[in-house]
């Protein structure tokens, strides 16, 4: 159930879209994500959908667990497409019970938002799914450094952005062991309606923070201990170098995402 | 028959399938206390969390006084009162801004009267040794380690449970806190009459209490037995990564050595008095062989 959640979870393996370069990977992920909000045809989504499906072969990652990771968001998407049905005027009405009335342009920005929130978040489950938790900030690490500059600390930022990758499926599987130690009391999680459900969240949520919190300050003790140090001075084991592969591969996404776009 | 596990098999995570648990067959009376050994990942864990549904076998069936309990989704409830389960560091469940609340949790779930509950409190408190009238308002926070530990069985015993499942109940306590935390258990099981399924890591503990002992082995069930037919067999447990314990380790080298002892003992006193008359044969057979 929690574990279904992909974000964060890296799977090892050694395709291509794994030896790419993370700040490539960071880079063409950002792209295609602007391009997504700019589609507003079909051909265009069933292109980036083509492109997405192309990406998890050439991944080899299991469909399945990909499509599982869109479970979370479910509720979200049927939010969104319901509201944009019934609130969003514009075109032809195409049908009408009362004051409940859904029109032509409701169904496309529905539907269009639906396919964007998916495509979305399978793309950048693709990106956390080949790229190590240490790659990925490093990554971002680089791309934040020329705003180092102006007082952002890169450095700290990406500290921080390690180890709260590093931490969720941690917490997830504390999570999960919380919430059978309660049901083991009684405590019912799966029934009743939405005020009871959030209510019955409290017993797994203060024993989580409480146990987050004792996890934060280990750390931080057992980081100091070894004498961690933010700041600009810190050198690395493994600098990332750019290999012509992933420059021939950004220019190839470039191109496909103009391409898209005219659509 | 109290509980009664078979065929189990269990699988996590079918995409990438890690087989837990196979070929498991069991069989628990009333009024047993069973220790459950085993290895780190031999699957004791995920044994006992079949037991009270919080898992679903993938193949068998598990019964509770003769009903499959996965049989009807609604009875798990009435499942969970009857098989109190107390996890591994139990302490990390506690909420409730109170002692008493917290206790009160397992009997407020299954819709207890406040004065119904209120006493189940009291009880399970002074079960574990923790006075009632100084503890209750207290916030389950500003506790000891092992006082916060006491509160979170108190809570599992609050629904007063026919079958009590600790998962390593006594690990990170200092030693007095693990001879009080035994003394409990003890009490439970010859005063108010509860099956006691115990896992743990320190043998001693499993050889002392128990009346008999499973021991996991990836997966399996290895061996089953009285602890002394268990611990008779050094060699096989040797193999699956457990020790002896330290009584049956000294017994079993001194006889080695040639001194007449049993190794089947496993209280302190007895086995002292088991050794000193060791000696004493062994001083009298030489004794009569210089006359």
């Amino acid at each position: 159930m929690l574990t279904d959640i992909t974000i964060g979870q890296y799977i090892p393996g050694k395709s291509i879209v794994h030896r790419m370069d993370p700040r490539i990977k960071i880079l063409i992920t950002l792209i295609k994500i602007t391009i997504l909000f700019l589609i507003d045809t079909f051909w265009g989504f069933g292109l980036f959908l083509l492109l997405v499906v192309g990406i998890l072969l050439a991944a080899k990652l299991p469909i399945k667990r990909v499509l599982r990771g869109l479970k979370p968001v479910f509720f979200l998407v049927i939010l969104t497409l319901v509201l944009h049905l019934f609130l969003t005027r514009g075109g032809e009405v195409l049908w009408q019970w009362g004051f409940l009335r859904i029109e032509e342009a409701g169904v496309f920005t529905g539907f269009f938002m639906v396919a964007r929130i998916l495509l979305l978040i399978m793309f950048t489950s693709i990106l956390t799914l080949t790229t190590s938790p240490l790659e990925l900030t490093d990554g971002i690490e680089y791309l934040l450094k020329p705003l180092a500059r102006f007082g952002l600390p890169a450095g700290e930022l990406a500290m921080m952005m390690t180890i709260a990758l590093r931490f969720i499926p941690t917490l997830l599987e504390e999570a999960e062991k919380i919430m059978k130690a309660q049901q083991a009391r009684g405590a019912d999680f799966e029934s009743g309606n939405i005020i009871q459900r959030a209510k019955a969240l409290i017993p797994l949520l203060v024993p989580l923070f409480i146990s987050a919190f004792r996890r934060a300050d280990e750390l931080a003790l057992a980081m100091e201990s070894r004498c961690y140090r933010g700041g600009s001075n810190r050198t690395r084991l493994h600098e990332l170098q750019l290999k012509k592969s992933d420059l021939i591969l950004f220019f190839l996404a470039v191109i496909i995402a103009v391409f898209i776009s005219f659509f | 028959m109290l509980i009664e596990l078979k065929d189990i098999r269990h699988v996590y995570n079918l995409d990438d399938p890690v087989v837990a648990l196979e070929n498991i067959n069991l069989e628990i009376t009333q009024g047993e206390f069973i220790g459950l050994i085993g290895h780190t990942g031999s699957g004791k864990s995920t044994l006992v969390q079949l037991l009270n549904g919080l898992l679903q076998p993938t193949a068998g069936q598990v019964f509770f006084q003769g009903q499959d309990i996965n049989a009807d989704r609604a009875s798990l409830q009435d499942i969970r009162k009857k098989i109190g389960l107390v996890f591994q560091y139990p302490e990390h469940q506690l909420f409730e801004e109170t002692v008493a609340e917290d206790v009160a949790f397992g009997p407020k779930n299954v819709g207890l009267s406040r004065e119904e509950r209120e006493k189940r409190v009291k009880e399970a408190l002074q079960l574990v040794g923790l006075d009632y009238e100084e503890f209750k308002d207290r916030s389950p926070f500003n506790l000891s380690g092992g006082q916060q530990r006491r509160v979170a069985i108190a809570g599992v015993l609050a629904l007063k449970p026919e079958v009590l499942i600790l998962d390593e109940p006594s690990a990170g306590l200092d030693p007095e806190g693990r001879q009080k935390l035994l003394d409990l258990l003890v009490y439970l099981h010859q005063e108010l009459n509860l099956t006691i399924i115990l896992i743990s890591h320190r043998m001693e503990e499993v050889a002392r209490l128990a009346s008999r002992v499973v021991v996991m082995d990836q997966g399996k069930i290895a061996l089953e037995g009285t602890p002394a037919e268990v611990f008779n067999r050094g060699e096989d447990l040797k193999k699956m990564d457990l020790d002896l314990p330290v009584l049956t380790q000294i017994l079993t080298d001194l006889k080695a050595r040639g001194l007449p002892v049993r190794t089947d003992i496993f209280s302190l006193e007895k086995a002292r008095d088991e050794i000193l008359a060791g000696l004493k044969k062994i001083e009298k057979s030489r004794e009569s062989k210089t006359c």
